[in-house]
């Protein structure tokens, strides 16, 4: 079929939506249930005023599947705007994640010594652990924690992806 | 009104009133008891006590797709909306525009496992437009209003409001609908005028164009359907309708190619198959359309007009999309049609009519009537002639299988409205409660559910129902004493193993009719038929009639699945001759 034949790609979608209870199932449900791809999903409130949420969504599919993607989430009564920020110009993205490593000894010494080479902060200490905070794009996130792996990497917790277009747009209620 | 607090299930009923609904369709119980107490009071409303909430949202959804209007159902927590479920589906795939109300459990007992509760609005998010939880009695009215232009606005649907006991209960104030502000959600109306210049501008230049129309057509309005055919006749292409359109485009006229897909016409198939220029009117390239889509219309330049944005580029990549409600854009391109003087080429589509002539002189739709078994073809084409000579409008909804499939062939609709089927989530046990919805709404018209005896049984409590309330509704029931379609399928893909299939211990069903007060008769040899159809027409009751038919006869033309419009069998000589793809098989 058409579909097969193109390429699949990564893209990162925001959706503004109200903030109201149910919404995320509607749009993780969309997901799920029309069998497309969620890679990283994060949301919260980000105007209190207007009651709205702002849900980032990375996924991949064919050209014809991302548009179906937007096209379905536009079709949701909750949904004011979405936008494909991979197509649409320049963006910034950003993942948080909190990366403990238990050891002691030179490992110890060793995991920190890497910390501060990728500016990432330590949040938590004890004299067999340390929790480092990392910011960047997912795959310095990813490098670190395989930098951590021999070094006692023992828990992980990643935010997702959160991006913004750059410029002066902003995307808006309808 | 504003200043009296009223209680949530009167802020439902006045809600109800001031979006002029008339009629409701539904089943008491626990949660929803206030409403019911409502209903009782006063009598602006009439309510319809079905006899399972399943058979409400169908006699609601025969309702709604044979006036325009909204149907409107009312059912109780848990079990009253897990049985509404397959409705829901049902109009959702269809675009019915449906408001369900659904009782739920008190807000203080919810997630507590309670008597009679379930996730109302977690089960019914993926079969419905939209859906919503009322915790609070001042957002009801609000709620409702909101909810009848979300199911009625752009590509219609069902929508489910929740509503938890003690918000019914409480005192609250009255909105109306003037002062509801709705918020997000809206459909674009108007099509982009480029876009339709363009496709104006294709059309023109076709050699072999075809007008492909859907139900998108039947939903944006009687006069999308009278523009829909003036522009066929002013551009003179050939127009075929989907299951769903039927009745878009006037059957009985002479560039009506008939019904495509699966089960549709040669001559319809192989036109769009061979066709350079394809506009698609709110249609969506369904499955059952396309046949195998690397080979759907191959050397056509493709046109998609459609409401929904999510329908284009869906399943079949288009050339040009047109995103727009169908009446306006239609309006338009008759407009600009006119006006920039398009005609297409008479040399070259002579040429394709002549073509189009020799697909149409294979007779697809043949069949030989013998002497002695009824051939359900000739019991359908019997009932379009015997009941067309009326003066009465006739309504026909059908359940879902074999005996679907000859309605939609041999049954001709001349008008919107008229044929009510259930097309995309093909539910068996649609027709009959969906015949009772038509008849509440058109009481004096002659609605007539042509079934099979397997899909009848499915819902057949509501004879109780139509008995209630002295509906006339007729059940036209070609009896094959098998699951037809499923037995077709047996024999086409699993060597003849008819497993399951067959229908033992049916009741006899005039005496089913003579116990709900209603008139049986029964129809044996090709001579009765007939005798029969005059009998039905004529009898003032409800009536159930048992054409036993042929057993083995089974429905053509067929597309395969998993193959082309131009590998179409034209009867069971072709069936053996080409063999099913194994990638067919796994294909519904």
């Amino acid at each position: 079929m058409n579909t097969h034949i193109q390429p699949e790609n990564s893209h990162i979608i925001a959706v503004l939506v109200d903030n109201e209870p149910g919404v995320l199932a509607r749009v993780i449900g969309l997901f799920s249930g029309r069998g497309y791809n969620i890679e990283s999903l994060t949301v919260a409130e980000t105007d209190a005023v207007n009651g709205l949420s702002r849900i980032t969504i990375v996924t991949t599919g064919t050209p014809m599947v991302v548009e179906q993607i937007k096209s379905q989430l536009r079709r949701l009564v909750p949904v004011h705007e979405v936008s494909d920020l991979t197509l649409e110009g320049d963006s910034v993205e950003r993942e948080l994640a909190l990366v403990k490593v238990v050891g002691i000894g030179e490992t110890r010494v060793e995991s920190l010594r890497i910390a501060d080479i990728f500016r990432a902060n330590v949040v938590d200490s004890t004299n067999e652990s340390f929790v480092f905070q990392i910011v960047g794009k997912s795959s310095k996130v990813d490098a670190f924690v395989k930098l951590m792996q021999p070094l006692g990497l023992n828990d992980v917790s990643r935010t997702g992806i959160a991006a913004i277009a750059r410029g002066t747009g902003r995307m808006k209620k309808k | 009104m504003s200043n009296k607090q009223i209680s949530g299930s009167e802020i439902v009923l006045e809600a109800l009133v001031e979006q002029n609904v008339t009629d409701i369709f539904g089943y008491p119980g626990g949660a929803v008891l206030p409403i019911y107490d409502a209903i009782f009071n006063q009598n602006r409303i009439r309510h319809i006590l079905v006899r399972q909430e399943g058979g409400a949202v169908h006699a609601a959804e025969g309702y709604a797709r044979s006036t325009g209007k909204v149907g409107v159902v009312l059912v109780t927590s848990g079990p009253g909306a897990t049985n509404a479920v397959t409705g829901l589906t049902d109009a959702l795939m269809d675009s019915i525009p449906l408001v369900c109300f659904t009782g739920q459990v008190p807000t203080h007992l919810i997630g507590n496992d309670a008597f009679q509760e379930a996730d109302t609005t977690g089960i019914t998010r993926p079969c419905t437009k939209h859906n919503y939880l009322v915790k609070n009695v001042d957002d009801l009215a609000r709620i409702v209003h909101e909810a009848f232009h979300v199911a009625r606005s752009g590509r219609p649907g069902p929508v489910v409001i929740d509503l938890p006991k003690d918000v019914l209960m409480a005192l609250g104030n009255y909105t109306q609908k003037s002062k509801v502000k709705i918020r997000s959600y809206g459909a674009q109306i108007k099509g982009d005028s480029e876009k339709i210049k363009l496709a104006v501008a294709a059309l023109a230049k076709a050699k072999r164009p075809i007008i492909y129309a859907g139900g998108g057509v039947i939903n944006s309005g009687r006069i999308a359907s009278q523009l829909l055919t003036k522009f066929v006749k002013m551009t003179g292409s050939p127009c075929t309708l989907t299951l769903m359109g039927l009745g878009a485009f006037p059957a009985s006229e002479k560039q009506f190619l008939g019904m495509l897909g699966m089960h549709g016409t040669y001559e319809a198939n192989l036109a769009m198959h061979a066709s350079d220029v394809l506009v698609c009117i709110g249609a969506r390239f369904d499955d059952r359309v396309t046949g195998r889509l690397d080979a759907f219309a191959p050397d056509a330049f493709k046109i998609h007009i459609d409401i929904d944005p999510s329908s284009i580029n869906k399943n079949v990549p288009v050339d040009i999309s047109i995103v727009g409600d169908v009446r306006h854009v239609l309006e338009d391109m008759i407009k600009y049609w006119q006006s920039s003087r398009s005609k297409i080429a008479p040399k070259p589509l002579e040429a394709w009519w002549r073509q189009i002539d020799k697909w149409r002189a294979v007779e697809c739709l043949k069949y030989e009537q013998g002497k002695s078994k009824i051939k359900p073809q000739y019991a359908v084409q019997r009932l379009y002639e015997l009941t067309r000579k009326l003066k009465q409008d006739v309504y026909i909804s059908t359940e879902v299988g074999q005996h679907q499939m000859w309605a939609a062939q041999y049954f001709g609709f001349d008008h919107p409205n008229r044929w009510l089927t259930s097309g995309g989530l093909g539910t068996m046990g649609y027709g009959l409660p969906a015949a009772m919805g038509v008849q509440i709404a058109h009481p004096k018209s002659l609605c007539i559910d042509i079934a099979g005896e397997a899909s009848f049984l499915m819902n057949m409590q509501e004879l109780s129902t139509i008995r209630q309330y002295r509906l006339p509704v007729k059940s036209f029931i070609l009896n094959n004493f098998y699951m037809g379609m499923v037995r077709q399928w047996q024999e086409l893909l699993h060597g003849g193993r008819y497993s399951e299939s067959y229908m033992t211990s049916l009741p006899d069903f005039i005496k089913l009719a003579e116990s709900f007060g209603m008139v049986g008769l029964r129809a044996t040899k090709p001579e009765d038929v007939d005798e029969v159809i005059m009998e039905m027409i004529k009898t003032d009751n409800a009536v159930i009639c048992d054409i036993h038919i042929d057993k083995s006869e089974n429905c053509f033309p067929m597309i395969p699945s998993g193959a082309a419009h131009n590998e179409m069998l034209l009867g069971p000589e072709d069936e053996a001759e080409k063999p099913v793809s194994e990638e067919g098989m796994v294909l519904v």
